[in-house]
């Protein structure tokens, strides 16, 4: 059978069918070889435990009663295994009422410190970022050192500075007390209140977290035209009106993107909150993903229960994106 | 009162000076952790842990030779280095492969893969790490590099791919097209004429992979348990428990992180805006 014929008469339906199948691959084959493997590791790696975790959720599974048998060795040194009695069963929405009951677990503390932490470290970083790529988007001697070592902290890994930073933040020995005292302060005790251990942690992570938001705006910044700046010059207007008119709405789609990206990442963010804090004084600094993590691997795992804020993670996020993204369309973006 | 209105690139010596004041001290806050560390390292137990300020306080690389030789550190140092080079290769690969046909073809399923990438974004550690321990505990492969590999390289190519998709996009399109007349194939105009025209793009995201899995430490310390199999995130905490933490060995140990990771972001670096951009404005 030629695919022409085939493909050309079209009274029979099933060979016209394979025929355009056939064309379709022999028209796409390369393509989809190109993408298959990234698509197969994604989908045995990120969706298959995403429905596994989701499910997990729904049952009462932890470390203790996730074997199906429970084995024995008899003196012999043969095994009989007989099937586990406390298996873990399916308990449907229990997991969710106890979490978000404050029945198991600190849920409302611990969102409200993700609140806190995610608008803190996502303001600064993208105030500071704008600020410092407004600056850099001149042109004066020096520029291209002053942008090398600005991004200096990003090539620093985050579990680094989160040590860094709580070696300066030491209340004993550390230097930020160190030059406290010597301007004549009291040193602060800064892991012992919940909100000086916060500030500690948003300041680790702003830290962090401008250089990435500084090269991505000073390269949206670059985008603009020069034109647009000329022609507002020609008009007489003020630098603050060119910031406000020009350069403003030319970073939308650079903003839209970091934002969105920047906040999904701070509120997934775990090193600095567990290393840094540590969750001091007693839990109250701990944020729902460090939460989910001391759920799942500390004290006896409970995977169920780790699930269950995972799921609960997500669906904040989901709810926010899709948010966002309405009220970006809103306003007639296009993204 | 008239005044000639100063153009963009002309400023006041005072406006300058303020320029360059503000920078000066945004590079300082930059630097001055990094620095601090660094100095505390080469200065001895007692010293680190005095209150009073001392840039220097006799300087010693005892610190170091503590670390590389009485600590597992080089043997973290080691595993990390396996790992982030494996992710690296591994992922880019991938990455670029996907990239590039997301990039030039327009066939059946691309919308749905472009969601795909953008949504894994939005997955948390937190959901996916339990299920994901689940399936390396069958497989036996707790315990091993490959597991965190593996694990990395599911976080890093989403974007990777993401990022590559709008950096091939500025590549001219009539280039492939020239290439076919000349009678390369789609893997051979992939391999010989987009994949080098696109080294910066590719650089930056070496460097990010790279990144990621140098400095992943939830993954590490949930999927490793020996000592010997630690990487540097994992490992690096043992010197500092709550109680009784050695800020001697940690501060030099830190050092020792960052060196890889400054040299492989001094390489990148050049090529960072400019890939970024490219990636980043295209949304």
């Amino acid at each position: 059978m030629s695919l022409s014929t085939a493909a050309g008469s079209g009274v029979t339906p099933g060979p016209a069918r394979r025929g355009r199948l056939r064309r379709t691959f022999d028209k796409h084959w390369y393509a989809w070889a190109m993408v298959a493997p990234t698509i197969f590791v994604l989908g045995a790696l990120v969706l298959y435990p995403l429905v596994r975790g989701i499910l997990q959720s729904f049952t009462n599974l932890t470390e203790t009663n996730q074997r199906a048998e429970v084995c024995s060795k008899t003196l012999g040194g043969a095994e009989s295994c007989t099937p586990n009695p406390d298996r873990w069963h399916w308990v449907g929405l229990h997991n969710y009422t106890d979490l978000l009951t404050g029945e198991r677990g600190h849920f409302w503390l611990l969102l409200e410190n993700t609140i806190v932490w995610t608008l803190a470290c996502v303001l600064l970083h993208y105030l500071i970022g704008l600020g410092l790529a407004v600056l850099l988007n001149r042109n004066f001697r020096g520029r291209s050192l002053y942008r090398v070592l600005l991004i200096v902290p990003w090539a620093v890994p985050a579990f680094v500075s989160a040590f860094a930073w709580k070696f300066l933040f030491n209340p004993k020995f550390g230097l930020i007390n160190s030059v406290l005292v010597h301007l004549g302060l009291d040193p602060v005790e800064w892991f012992n209140h919940r909100w000086t251990a916060m500030f500690a942690a948003v300041v680790t992570n702003v830290w962090l977290g401008v250089p990435f938001m500084m090269v991505a705006i000073l390269g949206g910044l670059q985008s603009i035209p020069a034109e647009l700046y000329e022609a507002a010059e020609m008009d007489g207007t003020s630098p603050w009106q060119r910031f406000r008119h020009v350069t403003v709405p030319g970073l939308r789609p650079v903003s839209s993107t970091v934002i969105l990206l920047g906040t999904i990442w701070t509120f997934n963010m775990f090193p600095i909150i567990y290393f840094v804090t540590g969750g001091q004084p007693a839990g109250e600094t701990e944020i729902l993903v460090t939460g989910s993590y001391r759920a799942a691997f500390e004290g006896l795992r409970n995977y169920s229960l780790a699930a269950t804020y995972g799921v609960v993670i997500l669906a904040l996020l989901v709810v926010y994106a899709a948010a966002y993204r309405r009220v970006l369309k809103s306003k007639g973006e296009v993204w | 009162m008239t005044r000639k209105p100063r153009g963009r690139d002309e400023r006041s010596p005072l406006s300058s000076l303020a320029l360059h004041a503000t920078l000066v001290v945004a590079t300082t806050i930059a630097l001055f952790p990094v620095v601090w560390v660094l100095l505390a390292s080469l200065k001895p137990q007692d010293a680190i842990q005095s209150t009073e300020i001392h840039l220097f306080d006799h300087p010693t690389l005892e610190n170091y030779r503590r670390v590389l030789f009485e600590t597992s550190f080089p043997h973290w140092f080691l595993n990390s280095v396996v790992v982030a080079i494996f992710t690296m290769v591994i992922g880019i690969s991938m990455s670029a492969t996907a990239g590039y046909a997301l990039s030039r073809f327009n066939f059946p399923g691309k919308r749905g893969v472009m969601w795909l990438f953008l949504i894994t974004q939005m997955f948390p550690v937190a959901i996916l790490i339990v299920p994901i321990y689940t399936i390396m505990a069958n497989l036996g492969l707790i315990d091993t590099k490959a597991s965190l590999v593996i694990a990395y390289c599911s976080v890093a190519v989403p974007f990777c791919t993401w990022m590559l998709r709008g950096y091939f996009d500025t590549i001219p399109p009539e280039l492939d097209d020239a290439a076919a007349l000349d009678g390369l194939g789609p893997f051979k105009t992939f391999w010989y004429v987009v994949l080098p025209l696109a080294r910066p793009g590719l650089a930056v995201t070496a460097f990010y992979t790279f990144l990621t899995a140098w400095g992943e430490v939830a993954y590490a310390i949930a999927f490793i348990l020996s000592d010997k199999n630690l990487t540097l995130g994992a490992g690096l905490q043992q010197f500092v428990p709550r109680f009784n933490p050695q800020w001697d060995l940690l501060t030099a140990g830190a050092v020792l992180i960052m060196l890889p990771a400054s040299l492989v972001f001094y390489f990148a670096q050049k090529h960072l805006v400019a890939g970024l951009t490219a990636g980043g404005t295209k949304g």
